[in-house]
């Protein structure tokens, strides 16, 4: 009951949380376009957020899916300001490359 | 078993196509495709407010607010100019390292001994029905009873992004760039990217 529901074992929910993860991972580290950088960071959000649901699901404990919703309002946040900050660079630098963008004075 | 092997591919496969994609808006397009999946497998685990938050706030708010940058963005007088993707070599080594570490225990907690549950009154139901384990129910009495704080801290930190992200892109800002001043903070980085030997 608590190792496995629906027929589907937790481990099989966590390692593909864990495939998840990495490929954002993967994409926050290879990529240079920083839109795709953080979308890359939200796929990473988002196979926390898995886990937390999968164990909470697993031990019947409202906590997990309060922490998933908390850190869905932060990515929310998070990505409204690092956009802002994409917007401001580019304006500014009229050219939109992690590499390039070096100096942060405006 | 089947559906969950089904959407788990949908999942990896999306995930793979936002990694790899060449153009952002495809990128965001298969993102859409994910955080469907995941609404769906936040159902299975009877997370349904979680499933519609997801749809609502991931692919509502956030996914829009990539798609209107990009566009913002290419619609603007240069177009984005992108370097080379290509991987560094000590955040890699260490992101495979890190993998490695997860993978270990991931295979130590499976020959773990079994996890006993530790709250089993809020029973199980089906998804949909009041006061069962994961219902929209059970979810906001937990937030609003017993989880209140952590539920303000979260509109403070709304609000705090919100006054940020005026003061960076609004048009009160007194260092936005008229497309002179534009010009001047581009060669200014130019040229102190060239002093840096770069």
């Amino acid at each position: 009951m608590a190792t496995s529901f629906s027929g589907v074992p937790i481990f099989d929910y966590e390692a593909l949380a864990s495939v998840l993860f990495f490929i954002g991972l993967a994409g926050a580290i290879a990529r240079r376009n920083p839109l795709v950088m953080l979308m890359s960071i939200e796929l990473m959000f988002n196979a926390a957020n898995l886990a937390f649901i999968v164990f909470s699901r697993a031990w019947l404990n409202n906590a997990g899916q309060i922490f998933a919703f908390l850190v869905i309002t932060v990515a929310a946040a998070e990505a409204a300001i690092a956009l802002a900050i994409v917007v401001v660079v580019f304006r500014s630098a009229q050219q939109v490359d992690v590499d390039d963008v070096r100096v942060l004075h405006g | 078993m089947i559906p969950f092997w089904i959407i788990g591919a949908v999942l990896v496969i999306s995930a793979l196509w936002t990694v790899t994609a060449r153009k952002p808006i495809y990128s965001v397009v298969s993102l859409l495709l994910n955080f469907a999946a995941l609404a769906t497998t936040y159902l299975i685990l009877h997370a349904e407010f979680l499933a519609v938050m997801q749809i609502i706030v991931y692919s509502g708010a956030i996914l829009m607010l990539f798609v209107f940058v990009i566009a913002l963005l290419n619609s603007g007088i240069a177009p984005i100019l992108l370097g080379r993707d290509r991987v560094p070599v000590a955040p890699a080594a260490a992101a495979a390292l890190a993998a490695i570490a997860f993978v270990a225990t991931a295979i130590a907690a499976l020959h773990a001994p079994a996890i006993v549950p530790i709250a089993t009154h809020s029973p199980l139901g089906a998804v949909g029905r009041g006061n069962v384990f994961g219902s929209i129910g059970d979810f906001g009495q937990a937030l609003f009873l017993s989880r209140l704080l952590p539920f303000e801290v979260t509109a403070l930190i709304l609000m705090v992004a919100v006054v940020g992200v005026v003061l960076l892109a609004g048009d009160l800002a007194p260092y936005v760039p008229t497309r002179r001043r534009a010009e001047q903070a581009r060669r200014a980085l130019r040229e102190a990217i060239l002093r840096e030997g770069k």
